[in-house]
């Protein structure tokens, strides 16, 4: 049976390939930290569960030491020229198309395949295995027509990464920050306080309070599950489900969604709002929030007004 | 009270734009002490959670296929492909993908797309061909802001259409969390409020999109 452990060692072995090509780079005056880095990053995939929590602690400190000082970038030019694309386009067009359209349509099908034949792959990580399969498929037809030198694909993926840089690991590092925030009990000391900042005897105050707070904890926790449990406990059961009686599925269902206002809107979610701005190559990192605040601004307080229309 | 002192890190640290992995650690550090812990359980629980997390980077194996793609020409390709469809403007492109996304979300299928699997090699350089059919002098701001939406339009589609599937974690979370406090809610009854905040994020974006395409069509002012 398939599990996540095999899609995992497919990482560290890609992160580990990185490293390697990286360090042979000499157009790059941070070879060394890049590999290092993507090194660390490859040694984490495929031994992290051996290394134990304070050694992974350790190898986290290390990836934040090369990246605080400035040790990890891109080598400067020597892309492919844009002409040379271009003619090459002309020739493969559509069979590009179907190699990049493979990997969603082997994501999809693996995702319904694998559960409802079971003992093939782990059900619960369908999805996440079913993507890997998918890159290993494209990646073989598309080696098989195309006939690049062998390393061509490593290569551009690690110019890719390197273009993304520390970024790449942002999401992960955000979600670790949420697991030490909750061992320290953020969430009930901010539940607390929005508690005690809502008018007495005001139901429309509550409900603002409410979708507010969920956005705005959201905001700084980059998570809206983060903010969920405590939301809830400090505004949603106590006031809006027992002391107004309203309906818990429409407080919970839409009080989520007033969260993921605020989820467009932070960095703290960066695999969402940085990361593309760095893959996109944006000069602005803040791109993509500064386009998704219209959109997030009037959905928050459609939000709040249907939480106060449905529920009671 | 103390605790939150992390919160103030990360807000003054992205402010002032120190290296967020920097900030991060540092807020990590802070918080923990503030609560007491020593810096030993603070390493080790920040590197089991980074442990626990590590599904969440391996979207980067998508590089080589990317990569490889793009050398032989796709972003190129998905251009040609939008400058042959005279209907293909701006505005409908990313609605229709928006749609897609939308649907494909709600039907528990949220990983299909993305920012590295379909944004960056597809629907960006889509949507960049569709502004410049209509619009031969795109400045490079309005090439940043097209760019932007791309990735906008695939994170709108995804959150406003995933709380409609079933078995999403966020609908476990809620349902997990109303039984502990002895309400017990059907899935199905979560996924349908889901539908009308989907219905508005939809109007709401895609009234945004036309309005990025009439933008689009006029040439910057000078400034």
């Amino acid at each position: 049976m398939i599990t996540l452990g095999f899609v995992y060692v497919l990482a560290g072995l890609t992160f580990a390939a990185f490293a390697a090509l990286g360090l042979h780079d000499r157009n790059n005056p941070t070879r060394f930290g890049n590999a290092a880095f993507w090194g660390l990053l490859a040694l984490s995939m495929l031994a992290g569960d051996r290394l134990g929590d304070f050694g992974n602690g350790l190898l986290v400190l290390a990836l934040v030491a090369i990246a605080g000082t400035g040790q990890i970038g891109r080598a400067p030019g020597s892309d492919i020229p844009a002409e040379v694309q271009a003619t090459r386009a002309a020739t493969h067009g559509n069979f590009l198309l179907l190699v990049a359209l493979i990997i969603p349509a082997v994501a999809l099908a693996g995702t319904f395949l694998f559960k409802w034949v079971p003992g093939l792959a782990d059900p619960k990580q369908a999805t996440l295995i079913s993507l890997a399969l998918g890159v290993l498929i494209a990646l073989g037809i598309g080696m098989a027509r195309l006939k690049p030198p062998p390393l061509l694909p490593l290569q551009q993926g690690r110019r890719l990464l390197d273009s993304v840089g520390w970024a790449a690991i942002l999401p992960q590092m955000l979600a670790s920050l949420g697991a030490v925030f909750a061992l320290a009990g953020v969430g009930e000391v901010v539940g607390d306080l929005i508690g005690t900042a809502i008018p007495d005897g005001s139901l429309f105050g509550a409900v603002l309070a409410f979708g507010l707070g969920m956005a705005l904890f959201t905001m700084v926790m980059g998570n809206a599950f983060a903010a969920f449990p405590v939301m809830m406990a400090a505004v949603g059961l106590p006031l809006l489900i027992e002391q107004y009686g309203g309906d818990p599925a429409v407080v919970a269902a839409i009080g989520m969604l007033a969260g993921f206002c605020g989820t467009l809107v932070t960095p703290m979610a960066a695999n969402f709002n940085l990361v593309p701005a760095a893959l996109l190559e944006l000069k602005n990192p803040y791109g993509v929030i500064k386009a998704q605040v219209g959109t997030a601004v009037p959905l928050l307080a459609v939000n709040i007004v249907f939480i106060w229309l449905f529920a009671f | 009270m103390l605790v939150l002192i992390g919160i103030l890190i990360i807000i003054a640290g992205f402010l002032l734009r120190f290296n967020p992995l920097l900030v991060i650690m540092a807020s990590a550090l802070a918080t923990g002490l503030a609560a007491g812990l020593d810096i030993a359980a603070i390493i080790a629980a920040f590197g089991k959670a980074f442990n626990d997390t590590r599904y969440v980077s391996i979207i980067w194996i998508v590089l080589p296929v990317i990569g490889l793609l793009e050398a032989y020409g796709l972003q190129q390709h998905a251009r040609s492909l939008i400058d042959r469809m005279k209907g293909a403007t701006l505005g409908r492109l990313l609605t229709g993908y928006l749609l897609l996304r939308q649907a494909m979300a709600a039907v528990g299928l949220t990983s299909v797309a993305g920012h590295a699997q379909t944004v960056r090699p597809l629907v960006a350089p889509m949507a960049e061909a569709a502004a410049e059919a209509r619009n031969d002098a795109l400045s490079e701001s309005q090439r940043e802001d097209v760019k932007a939406f791309a990735a906008a339009t695939d994170n709108v589609g995804l959150f406003f259409g995933e709380d409609i599937f079933l078995a999403i974690g966020s609908i476990l979370l809620m349902k997990g969390l109303l039984d502990g406090y002895g309400y017990e809610i059907e899935p199905l009854h979560f996924s349908l409020w889901a539908i009308p905040t989907a219905i508005a994020a939809f109007l709401i974006h895609g009234l945004r999109l036309r309005r990025l395409e009439k933008r689009m069509r006029k040439q910057e002012a000078s400034a």
